[in-house]
């Protein structure tokens, strides 16, 4: 790992650094390889540590081969559901890097639950990953911005927590709980200037989704990191993604519950 | 170990322990601080620290070490660099240690604490009839940080650099272990450490020579210059009779006019020539004034100012401050000292300038060469459409120090605006400019550099200096526990950055 680039830094020429916690596969890893061709020097996080080595590897040959202003990713083996390790980690990753811009939790899991299924130990993993683990990281973050007066704070939710549905009560309620929190934090940060982003993917195709047989509107992960990319760095407050779930949310959303609870989505 | 360093710096323990048992152990995140370059031009994050003795000092280096994290000092923090900068890393603040220690006011020698500002200084010794022999044109800035950078004042050709009035100095070493330097003792490290920008070790307490003066006011005679050349050659005709001569030159005017000047001259009053000098003497009657025009308070002026500082506005300034000095040229009156010396501190002088601040270029050129220079430079700066909205013309000498920048010649200290959109196009100009001062064999000011590289260090330092200088660190700081921004960026690796 080659840190010392990252740590030199001229006056007038900032560098843009990041990390982002789930990085491995999926819209992660499409994230990390956007951001790594947009100038950012980010930390990927992932539990998996073969597979994130080979995929910064990969990003950085590319990176390097590009030459036009591209930053380079770093890979950091950590498991979200170890959240005790989390604030020496974040310090040692932005000491490494010489500092912090932005910071995206990506982090999620959704173990296939059938209809009938009220698995505690899946259900726990669920609210562990998808929002302990990012009470966690984004806390740590949030107290550093808070004090030095900028940052950007994404959080990767999930149309999923804008309902409670009857395929997967724990993972709504995660992702809920999620973009409930990730509001706080805004009303909180936004007087100190730091953004706070809430991204809405609807269905990815990643291996999430491999299990579930329903589908609406699917976009591959790259599409999806694109789309995430220009909410940065406009530096929306919410967005769905592709943007068409949103007037459909809205419709869903307002579905009344003597009706809602009827339907079988 | 590790229960005496946070007994003694006060740290609440658990916050760093939290992380002992991973490797290197976690900062107390209540210590994280954006620190803001004078200029506002660029900003790092840091975990500072303020200790109020050199026992505390020495429980920052053991912080330091335990945690693998490297320091740098910062005092005033007018550097309009990186030089108080080290990102992510330990900020070891000396403000605290402003104790003055010493003071014989029939000799003018004192000894100070690092933190004590330029500001306390004079304003302890002006009623014994002693001023400081170099100031800066804030005096916000402090005895450590002065002679860490190795700053210097409008008398730079009669009475050299800051170094020059240090007598000695303790230094405290990475290590712990605090030396005492001087001319004779540890002469290497002296000249090492004054304008070494801290990489050698701290300051704790330095003995300084005082300048006498028999006024609290000084004789000020203005004149006007019609172009550069005329500017350069009256400097050169005439710096010599005063002790103090400064030019403002106008550089955003194109053509001919480029470079005329509102030159200041100023000399202290002979014994007698002010019959009350016990009044005059007297802090009551040094104040900067609170208002401009007795009405509107200097802390809001910026506001007024700020609608005229860019391109536009900036020509009409410029224009309006030339004739206003040939309105009152050959104009000759006394002024208290602080008056004459720490214009600066009038106003807030970076506020104009916008939220992106401004970032100052002083290259120092030797006399043969001064005039071609600055020509050279001020009409790049018009052809990159980046032109200085202030430039400040002095005159200097060479300094003994290792990293030097002083020149039998002058320098000229720019102003540049930065902002969000212009800020690649001025590291590119600078990067230009580089090549012109290096043509004309100048050297650079490490106190007001944003910008420059490795290699540019490397000519004008020359390769064995740089090699002197990292291997006297090398001597006194084995571990590489300081380091700065500015060290990272200019010379870490041999500058192989």
């Amino acid at each position: 790992m080659n840190e010392s680039s990252a740590q030199i830094e001229r006056p007038l020429e900032p560098k843009k650094r990041a990390i982002i916690v789930g990085a491995s596969a999926g819209i992660g890893a499409a994230l990390l390889r956007v951001l790594v061709e947009d100038g950012y020097h980010a930390a990927a996080i992932a539990r998996r540590q073969e597979a994130l080595q080979e995929l910064c590897t990969e990003i950085n040959t590319r990176a390097a081969r590009s030459q036009t202003g591209a930053g380079r990713a770093y890979p950091y083996p950590h498991d979200v559901s170890n959240s005790g390790e989390v604030p020496g980690l974040f310090q040692q990753i932005v000491h490494d890097l010489g500092g912090l811009d932005l910071i995206i939790y990506n982090a999620g899991v959704m173990p296939p639950v059938a209809l009938n299924e009220y698995s505690f130990e899946k259900d726990a993993s669920m609210v562990q990953v998808n929002l302990l683990g990012g009470i966690a990281w984004l806390n740590q973050a949030a107290e550093r911005f808070e004090r030095t007066g900028q940052g950007h704070i994404v959080g990767i939710s999930s149309v999923a927590g804008d309902r409670g549905r009857i395929i997967s009560p724990v993972y709504n309620s995660s992702k809920a709980g999620f973009t409930t929190y990730l509001e706080a934090l805004r009303n909180r940060l936004t007087r100190h200037g730091v953004n706070v982003t809430t991204i809405k993917p609807g269905q990815v195709e990643t291996a999430m989704l491999a299990h579930v047989k329903k589908r609406l509107w699917v976009i591959t992960p790259e599409a999806a990191a694109a789309d995430m990319l220009k909410a940065i760095k406009s530096k929306k407050q919410t967005v769905y993604v592709p943007r068409r779930w949103g007037p459909f949310m809205l419709i869903i959303r307002h579905i009344p519950s003597f009706i809602f609870r009827r339907l079988s989505i | 170990m590790i229960d005496e360093l946070t007994q003694t710096i006060n740290i609440d323990q658990e916050k760093i322990s939290l992380n002992w048992e991973r490797g290197p152990m976690a900062m107390p995140t209540e210590r994280l601080e954006e620190l803001v370059a004078w200029g506002r031009a660029s900003r790092t994050v840091g975990y500072v620290f303020r200790p109020s003795t050199v026992d505390d000092l020495r429980a920052v280096f053991g912080l330091a070490e335990a945690s693998g994290r490297t320091v740098t000092f910062r005092a005033g923090g007018n550097s309009y660099g990186d030089a108080g900068a080290n990102g992510e890393n330990i900020i070891l603040s000396v403000t605290r240690m402003n104790r003055i220690l010493e003071w014989y006011p029939q000799t003018g020698r004192i000894t100070v604490e690092p933190g004590v500002t330029l500001q306390q200084l004079w304003e302890y010794i002006l009623g014994d009839g002693w001023w400081i022999p170099i100031a800066t044109g804030t005096m916000k800035t402090t005895v450590g940080g002065c002679a860490a950078m190795n700053t210097h004042g409008k008398n730079g050709w009669q009475a050299g650099t800051f170094g020059d009035h240090v007598e000695s100095f303790e230094l405290l070493l990475p290590s712990g272990e605090l030396i005492t330097c001087d001319r004779q003792q540890n002469r290497d490290i002296f000249h090492a450490a004054i304008g070494g920008f801290g990489m050698l070790g701290c300051f704790t307490r330095l003995t300084m020579q005082m300048k006498r003066v028999y006024s609290g006011l000084i004789q000020v005679e203005t004149y006007v210059t019609r172009n550069l050349a005329e500017t350069m050659s009256y400097f050169e005709a005439h710096v010599a009779e005063y002790d103090y001569f400064v030019g403002w030159l106008d550089a955003m005017v194109r053509g001919r006019a480029v470079g005329r000047a509102d030159i200041h001259k100023a000399r202290h009053l002979a014994p007698g020539e002010d019959p009350m000098p016990a009044q005059t003497l007297r802090l009551e009657n040094q104040r900067l004034p609170a208002n401009v025009m007795g009405i509107i308070p200097n802390s809001l002026i910026w506001r007024f100012q700020r609608p005229f500082w860019n391109d536009f506005g900036m020509y009409f300034v410029n224009m309006a401050k030339y004739w206003a000095a040939r309105w009152h040229n050959h104009n000759s009156y006394r002024q208290p000292h602080a008056l004459f010396h720490f214009l600066l501190d009038y106003f807030d002088w970076d506020k104009p300038f916008g939220p992106g601040g401004l970032i100052q270029y002083q290259p120092f050129i030797p006399v043969a060469n001064a005039e071609a220079a600055f020509g050279e430079i001020f009409r790049h700066c018009h052809k990159r459409g980046l032109p200085n909205y202030l430039s400040v013309l002095k005159r200097h000498r060479p300094d003994p120090f290792l990293i030097s920048y002083g020149v039998d010649g002058y320098s000229m200290a720019m102003d540049f605006r930065i902002t969000a959109r212009n800020r690649p196009r001025v590291v590119q100009m600078t990067r230009e400019l580089d090549e012109i001062v290096l043509k004309y064999g100048g050297r650079f000011y490490l106190a007001k550099d944003s910008t420059l590289r490795p290699a540019i260090a490397a000519a004008y330092l020359g390769d064995e200096t740089i090699a002197r200088f990292t291997a006297l660190k090398q001597r006194l700081d084995p571990d590489c526990l300081l380091e700065s921004n500015l060290w990272r960026r200019l010379f870490k690796d041999g500058g192989s950055g």
